[in-house]
């Protein structure tokens, strides 16, 4: 029963949460509400067994994609009526994401219930064997190639993203710690007695 | 205790919620209290390392300053500025106050003594860490005003760069225990160096340099002093917390410091034997009562020790640069703890599984 009743919590709050995205008037509540949807589909995630997603749904999207969402957003200086204004222009287009989307979900539903994608897949028990070690298996044996591109295609992302967004300009003297960690005293100070009327040379 | 009120004749679901209530409760009611305590303690070894006397006027030694600071935020009037954004403005510390809460489920106390005791334990607490932040930005954001603004955007930053060197950390941790379970990867540490003689990672050569690199990441995620950029006070007032007063800032205050217990019990765990003896030897398991009871003593003499150690650091290193920070945490710590996940998993395939792909 107690199952039952966190299914329900954790569904009706994410739709609800979901809803709000759209309908929140101000984009940063849109993307805590988000984070909000986020959380609870990470919660329904763990009612079906699936903990390892689930974990992973809160570490990398609530943790670190939302974190930079809403850090791009909180510094938004956003003009609500010019973005009102674009809603007419934008609504054909909206309406076309919305179809393809549509489709792709009846499509996947439909799809799911034909059969298991691949034949022969083992079901394996989540109460003997844990989510990390079965997923570890399938992904190093059977799955590895798709596995090892995906590595590559992410990397490849990285350094792009490195590539562009670096810039390295001249006019900045950065501190080179090690050089400043082997500065000994004698070559920084100097000490002098100097004679009186006479003065320092420097 | 679940097996217990089932005997009444409860069903078993009841019996498990009621139980783990209780369990709840006795994890968070004396986390509270320790909070207190390692708020004195915290300025006691301050004012020591700053030759001064510290808390010394209310109770004796000074030991219920806390209490006083606590009565006196509770009886002040909460202030909302006009133009904050009122609803959020009021959830940011709740955030950070439950986030500080939440990890503690997974936390095992003592052979067998923890409240959830789950295979992703480890997933969890990085979870659950990196919800931390969320209080932060939150609170930043919503008491539209500049510094606080700005302690958020670093605060972001600042959480997300560390959070990546700890997790390949974490996997180093993880590739020796050979589970993400935390009382696993206590027992995983029992005798692990010199012949079985000592219990911890934290022994082990090939570890070491990573316990280190916890250690001052874990500072950083808990904004502690050296890395306390977020609330520097020269240049940020007090950072997210300007606009709060009374219990809302109470509640940040009591969320931080539970934070910085609980970095300083993750470091016990993963690194030093967390309730295991330092030393593989037989009658430092139970000497105190019951070997539960035994367990707890190790675990809160590692924690004493690292909450010391954190103290110390506070009173002594100043304050980073925020360009340090960064080059510290992606130039430094990144790199390092990625070469140590590549020693690592080699040196284990070589040793464990003898070369054999």
């Amino acid at each position: 029963m107690i199952a039952l009743l966190a299914f329900y919590l954790f569904a009706t709050v994410m739709i609800a949460s979901a809803v709000c995205v759209i309908f929140a008037r101000n984009p940063v509540h849109s993307v805590l509400w988000l984070i909000l949807a986020f959380f609870n589909a990470a919660g329904l995630m763990l009612l079906v067994g699936a903990e390892f997603i689930a974990m992973l749904l809160v570490i990398v999207y609530v943790g670190a994609v939302a974190v930079l969402f809403l850090f791009v957003v909180m510094m938004l200086d956003i003009d609500f009526a010019e973005l009102r204004s674009g809603f007419t222009r934008n609504l054909p287009f909206g309406i076309i994401l919305a179809i393809v989307l549509l489709a792709e979900m009846v499509l996947a539903i439909s799809a799911w219930k034909a059969g298991p994608v691949l034949s022969g897949a083992v079901p394996r028990d989540t109460a003997v064997e844990p989510n990390i070690v079965a997923l570890g298996q399938v992904l190093y044996s059977r799955f590895l190639y798709p596995f090892e591109i995906a590595g590559l295609i992410l990397l490849v992302a990285m350094i792009g993203a490195i590539v562009l967004t670096h810039r390295s300009r001249g006019d900045v003297r950065g501190q080179k710690v090690s050089k400043q960690v082997d500065r000994r005293p004698d070559e920084a100070i100097k000490l002098e007695n100097p004679t009186v009327g006479e003065g320092m040379k420097l | 205790m679940t097996a217990w009120f089932q005997s009444w004749g409860m069903t078993y679901e009841w019996s498990w919620f009621i139980a783990t209530i209780i369990g709840i409760l006795v994890i968070a009611l004396p986390l509270m209290l320790a909070v207190a305590m390692i708020i004195y303690a915290d300025r006691k070894i301050w004012a020591a390392i700053a030759l001064r006397r510290g808390p010394n006027v209310v109770g004796p030694w000074g030991l219920l300053q806390s209490f006083a600071d606590g009565l006196k935020v509770f009886l002040k009037e909460t202030i909302i500025p006009s133009g904050a954004n009122r609803g959020l403005f009021l959830i940011a510390p709740i955030i950070t106050f439950t986030v500080a809460l939440i990890v503690w489920a997974v936390i095992p106390f003592a052979p067998g003594v923890v409240l959830a005791n789950i295979n992703v334990g480890l997933l969890y607490v990085l979870a659950a860490s990196s919800l931390g932040v969320y209080g932060v930005i939150v609170a930043g954001w919503a008491s539209n005003s500049k510094y606080p603004f700005f302690s958020a955007l670093r605060a972001a930053a600042q959480m997300v760069s560390y959070e990546v060197s700890i997790g390949f950390v974490l996997i180093c941790v993880v590739l020796y225990s050979n589970t993400f379970n935390l009382s696993g990867i206590v027992l995983a540490q029992q005798g692990h160096k010199l012949f079985g003689l000592l219990n911890g990672y934290g022994f082990n050569p090939l570890l070491f340099p990573m316990a280190v690199v916890f250690l001052i990441s874990s500072m950083a995620e808990t904004f502690r002093t050296p890395f306390d950029l977020v609330e520097a006070e020269s240049e940020l007032v007090a950072g997210h917390q300007t606009e709060y007063s009374s219990m809302a800032f109470a509640l940040f205050w009591l969320g931080e410091y539970g934070n910085v217990i609980l970095m300083c019990a993750l470091n016990a765990i993963l690194f030093w034997g967390g309730w295991l003896p330092p030393v593989n030897w037989k009658p430092l398991y139970g000497f105190f009562f019951t070997p539960e009871l035994t367990g707890l003593f190790w675990l809160f003499l590692k924690m004493s020790f690292f909450f010391f150690v954190f103290s110390w650091v506070k009173a002594t290193v100043p304050r980073y640069r925020y360009d340090q920070l960064m080059r510290l945490g992606w130039k430094i710590f990144l790199p390092l703890s990625i070469l140590f996940v590549v020693i690592i998993s080699g040196w284990l395939m070589f040793s464990r599984y003898g070369g054999a792909a």
